[in-house]
């Protein structure tokens, strides 16, 4: 009994937590008359790949996956180049102002972003960068900078030194141990820190929205996705096979990612 | 934590003796470019948000560029209406409806996980993934077709079950309807990364003290308020500050779904300083609502904020 009624809250929690996405995969692969019914189907009785043929020959899809790849992926760069040496110096060096660095990545890892949107409007603005794709890889490279630095801090952490001491005896310089004998042990870490950067930057829709606003040719998925009833219409169709689309890198992410998953968040907000 | 932080401190005083001897300048070298992007896109900005907060600071303003000192006439003005402390009202009401049943929800799930048996634990456990995974603006999409009027799900199913009163009802009409939405969305969305850490948390707790306080003729009720919620307090405390920080700031969603309407009923904090900038030009007040709302949020984690540097500066 005690058993039956645990096994149907597992179900309620299952059915709740997959329905949404189920719902948009179904939707983006029904045909249109049975979009447009007023008894939904639950199971797709004649798949087609009409909405996604619709999404992709939507007006300017290349340009904004392009983007979103594009800013994405350097800030992701950026923010590893920039994050490694700093998370070297705070795992293995002692220095005066240490305690004081890690503490400002904190902090800077909760700020409050959503409070930044006009000064950044602003200052994009006077720096007559408005509606270009550089400001948001620098925007999403200073939000996922404090994570990485935090992240890859544990991942560095977690070398033992005497590994790098024993280069060092061999007459290595400090660079050189480290890239030899350090870097190949970071690279699992810095393959699953660089992914959740990935996963930040790809949603970003804050300020997307906020800094590219005049020209079409410079928005992200995200944006692009707000704006669908402008764009489709009421066409739910195109509409779920475009958020699919959009979804996919995630999810192909997520399941790179596995197990990590759940430790990496957690290791960006305790210390690593 | 804190053990595991010393045990990687002290090997490197080997290194640090040696780095020394070599000049102390190059650990500064090397975080210098990450104080340089902290400082360029988050100090400064900040800095320049509170400085415009004091300022006259329009249209004009924006595109002339310089502007007069204006004391505390935007504090004042926005402290001094009834909206803004609407908008506090409704930003209080709207984090504590969602981290409570964030808080709610995923202990329970946690607390079931355990339970079940491995597949159905597996099943469960991706599923919820599979909502992590799911961005905020593909969640935004699928929830506004959930709710659509005419053809959504939800509808069908309310009449279904008998509330016909929902037929044709048109959710994003009505404020109340729409904030509830949004608490949804986010409550859907938050759930898995509490859920999975509790459980994650949970797994770390030896059978042996559940088995001692059964023994001591402890219930379910009595075993989670004396073994496993002592135990996991920190935890509990770390990811209810977070779900505080991510849903009082939270921007994304609103803005794709409501915009902060109908007639308001959605704007919190974050969304209302964006509106008065963004539509009425009045920067000035948008950075004067910004940076009350930062104010705010520092005054609600002072406890969270308090432990973090005690740990981290001993």
């Amino acid at each position: 009994m005690k058993r039956a009624a645990l096994n149907l809250a597992a179900l309620g929690v299952l059915a709740v937590s997959v329905f949404p996405v189920y719902w948009m995969v179904i939707t983006a692969f029904k045909p249109t008359v049975d979009i447009l019914t007023e008894t939904p189907a639950f199971w797709p009785a004649r798949p087609t790949l009409d909405h996604f043929a619709t999404a992709v020959r939507a007006a300017g899809f290349w340009t904004f996956w392009r983007n979103s790849l594009a800013v994405t992926a350097g800030a992701v760069l950026l923010a590893l180049v920039v994050a490694l040496p700093s998370a070297f110096a705070v795992a293995r060096l002692r220095w005066a102002g240490r305690r004081g660095f890690i503490l400002m990545v904190f902090v800077a890892q909760t700020a409050p972003w959503s409070a930044l949107l006009v000064p950044v409007y602003i200052i994009a603005r006077d720096a007559d960068m408005l509606d270009r794709l550089p400001t948001l890889t620098l925007v999403y490279f200073v939000t996922t900078l404090p994570f990485t630095i935090v992240t890859l801090r544990g991942f560095i952490a977690a070398v033992p030194p005497e590994l790098e001491e024993a280069a060092l005896m061999d007459g290595c310089g400090r660079a050189e141990a480290f890239r030899r004998v350090v870097l190949p042990l970071l690279a699992p870490g810095l393959m699953s820190t660089s992914l959740f950067g990935f996963i930040t930057a790809w949603n970003e829709f804050a300020f997307a929205n906020a800094l590219m606003i005049k020209d079409q040719g410079d928005r992200t998925l995200p944006i692009w996705l707000s704006g669908f009833s402008n764009v489709f219409g009421t066409d739910w169709g195109a509409t779920m096979a475009a958020a699919t689309l959009f979804m996919l890198p995630v999810l192909l992410v997520f399941l790179v990612l596995q197990r990590r998953v759940s430790s990496g968040m957690i290791a960006g907000a305790v210390k690593g | 934590m804190a053990r595991t932080l010393a045990r990687t401190v002290r090997p490197a005083l080997v290194i640090e003796a040696r780095s020394r001897r070599k000049g102390a300048l190059w650990p500064y070298l090397l975080v210098a470019p990450a104080l340089a992007g902290f400082a360029c896109l988050l100090v400064y900005p900040l800095a320049r948000s509170v400085v415009i907060s004091f300022q006259h600071f329009r249209l004009g303003e924006l595109i002339r560029g310089g502007a007069d000192f204006a004391g505390l006439a935007n504090y004042a003005e926005a402290l001094g209406g009834p909206e803004f402390w609407a908008v506090v009202r409704r930003t209080f009401l709207w984090t504590a409806a969602n981290v409570v049943l964030i808080m709610v929800i995923s202990t329970a799930v946690a607390l079931m996980l355990p339970h079940l048996g491995r597949r159905m634990r597996l099943a469960v456990m991706s599923g919820m993934v599979l909502t992590w995974a799911t961005p905020v603006l593909a969640a935004t999409t699928i929830f506004q077709w959930l709710f659509q009027s005419r053809l959504g799900v939800v509808n069908w199913l309310l009449v279904r079950l008998g509330f016909d009163s929902f037929r044709d009802y048109t959710w994003f009409a009505d404020g109340g309807a729409t904030f509830a939405i949004l608490v949804a969305l986010v409550v859907w969305q938050s759930v898995p990364f509490a859920a999975l850490t509790l459980y994650a948390g949970l797994t770390t707790i030896p059978g042996e003290l559940y088995e001692a306080a059964r023994i001591d003729g402890a219930g379910p009720w009595q075993v989670f308020g004396r073994v496993t919620f002592p135990i996991l307090r920190p935890l509990f405390g770390l990811i209810t500050s977070l779900e505080v920080i991510w849903v009082f700031t939270c921007f994304a969603q609103i803005w794709a779904i409501s915009k902060g309407g109908p007639g308001g009923a959605t704007a919190t904090l974050p969304v209302y300083a964006f509106q008065i900038a963004q539509s009425l030009h009045r920067y000035d007040l948008g950075s004067a609502v910004s940076t009350l709302t930062v104010l705010m949020l520092l005054a609600v984690l002072v406890v969270h904020l308090r432990r973090m540097f005690r740990e981290e500066a001993a």
